[in-house]
């Protein structure tokens, strides 16, 4: 699985949405199962997926799924 | 988390231009307010009928702070609202209801996290929330300690919980959290009055003492009302802090759920600092009129973030008083803020009988 397709899988998992559901344009509280609550699961199944730290910026400016790429590539994982 | 402009502050606007850049910006807010929630165009208008040539920040119309127990106010269309914050803060039995759209929740979360990180630092903390551990449930509309675990949740990682359902500490939980994280500055949350019953006494009831890494900082928030009924105050609460938990870093802070975000937090030197997007005034109990610096009043808070309902100006039920500007040892700018209390039993209303200074 690529790093992309991991990330996606990450969601999909987090968020107990379908991985096809995990689009670039899926943005946080656009859909129930992505709240705030939700937020803070994400965030934790980022950091153990590609075993990195986020900062409290890089949690708060993570909006959508492509932001979240965004974020993680900053963290030298090529996705 | 759409804009892209320069961050503020959280704390470097003098007073001088902050009084400026806010006025404007908070006269753009009433207007938005008045053309798109009606209840409050109508109290406007009843009691503040020469809204319109406000010309300072002290002149500015304000709702009591207890008007959203008693209205559904909101400034944006419901299909718009994700978010409904529910709170008991305030007196009387009511709950207040706070309508929030993605905008506005944006704006809450970043504000609030340039103010926590002029304290905490950008790096996350482990941390240790001093709350029931099922206090979040999605889909219920969130309690204000809720809100709160949630917007101070960013700072954290590894988020454990000290207290079952039931509120009663779970030591086991506390000490795993304590031995996982032995060599570095974790961080604990709570709010005083929890911090205070359900950690620090309940320590202290099992003859407990608990060592916390070097570096780890306590930050509460939520008033003081039932602590200075026990008699304790900011000082004593440090020393029990200290005692127990070994930390040395304590952070009050003072907020609302009626204004989340912009939070006056506690510095080093013991002063509660206001943001660069708020803004404090105190008022005379009986004549609601402005009163001068170091003198004894009910507060009024003024914050920029509200947009999606009508909260940018409020007169609370809280008393206090301004103890300085941009003169803070600490070096943070703006105004500083001393919080005695609640008013007592009195509850202002903004209907009838009261009118504005």
């Amino acid at each position: 699985m690529s790093k992309l397709e991991q990330l996606r899988q990450t969601f999909s998992d987090a968020l107990a949405i379908p991985p096809d559901q995990v689009m670039d344009d899926l943005r946080f509280n656009s859909i129930p199962q992505w709240d705030s609550v939700a937020h803070m699961a994400l965030v934790a199944a980022i950091e153990s997926a590609f075993d990195i730290m986020l900062d409290t910026d890089d949690v708060i400016d993570m909006s959508s799924f492509a932001k979240a790429q965004e974020i993680v590539r900053k963290y030298n994982v090529a996705l | 988390m759409t804009d892209n402009e320069q961050p503020v502050g959280p704390f470097a606007i003098r007073q001088s231009d902050k009084r400026a850049r806010l006025l404007g910006r908070l006269q753009a807010l009433t207007l938005h307010h008045y053309t798109h929630c009606t209840p409050y165009a109508r109290m406007l208008e009843t009691l503040h009928g020469n809204w319109r040539e406000a010309s300072t920040l002290e002149a500015m119309p304000w709702l009591p702070v207890g008007i959203f127990k008693h209205l559904r106010l909101a400034s944006v269309p419901d299909e718009e609202i994700i978010r409904e914050l529910r709170s008991s803060g305030t007196s009387g039995s009511l709950q207040s209801r706070v309508l929030l759209d993605r905008e506005t929740a944006a704006a809450q979360t970043k504000a609030l996290a340039r103010i926590v990180s002029d304290v905490l630092g950008r790096a996350r903390r482990p941390m240790l929330v001093v709350d029931r551990i099922d206090l979040l449930r999605s889909g219920e509309a969130l309690s204000a300690r809720g809100a709160a675990v949630l917007g101070f949740g960013n700072f954290g990682r590894h988020h454990t919980y000290a207290l079952a359902p039931d509120l009663a500490l779970d030591l086991d939980a506390v000490k795993a959290f304590l031995a996982r994280f032995s060599d570095e500055p974790v961080l604990v949350f709570g709010f005083t009055f929890v911090v205070w019953r359900d950690l620090v006494q309940a320590l202290r009831a099992r003859g407990e003492r608990l060592a916390f890494p070097s570096g780890s900082l306590l930050l509460h928030g939520g008033g003081w009302k039932r602590l200075a009924d026990q008699r304790v105050d900011n000082t004593q609460f440090k020393n029990a802090v200290a005692d127990a938990l070994g930390i040395q870093q304590v952070h009050n802070y003072y907020g609302m759920a009626e204004q989340v975000g912009s939070i006056f937090i506690e510095c080093e030197a013991g002063r509660l600092h206001t943001p660069d997007y708020a803004e404090v005034i105190v008022r005379d109990p009986i004549t609601l009129s402005p009163m001068p610096m170091g003198e004894t009043g009910v507060i009024q808070l003024l914050s920029e973030l509200p947009r999606s309902y009508p909260g940018h100006s409020l007169l609370t039920e809280d008393i206090g008083a301004v103890l300085g500007e941009d003169d803070c040892p600490c070096g943070r700018m703006g105004r500083t803020l001393r919080v005695d209390g609640r008013l007592p039993r009195a509850e202002l209303r903004g209907c009838s009988d009261t009118r504005p200074a």
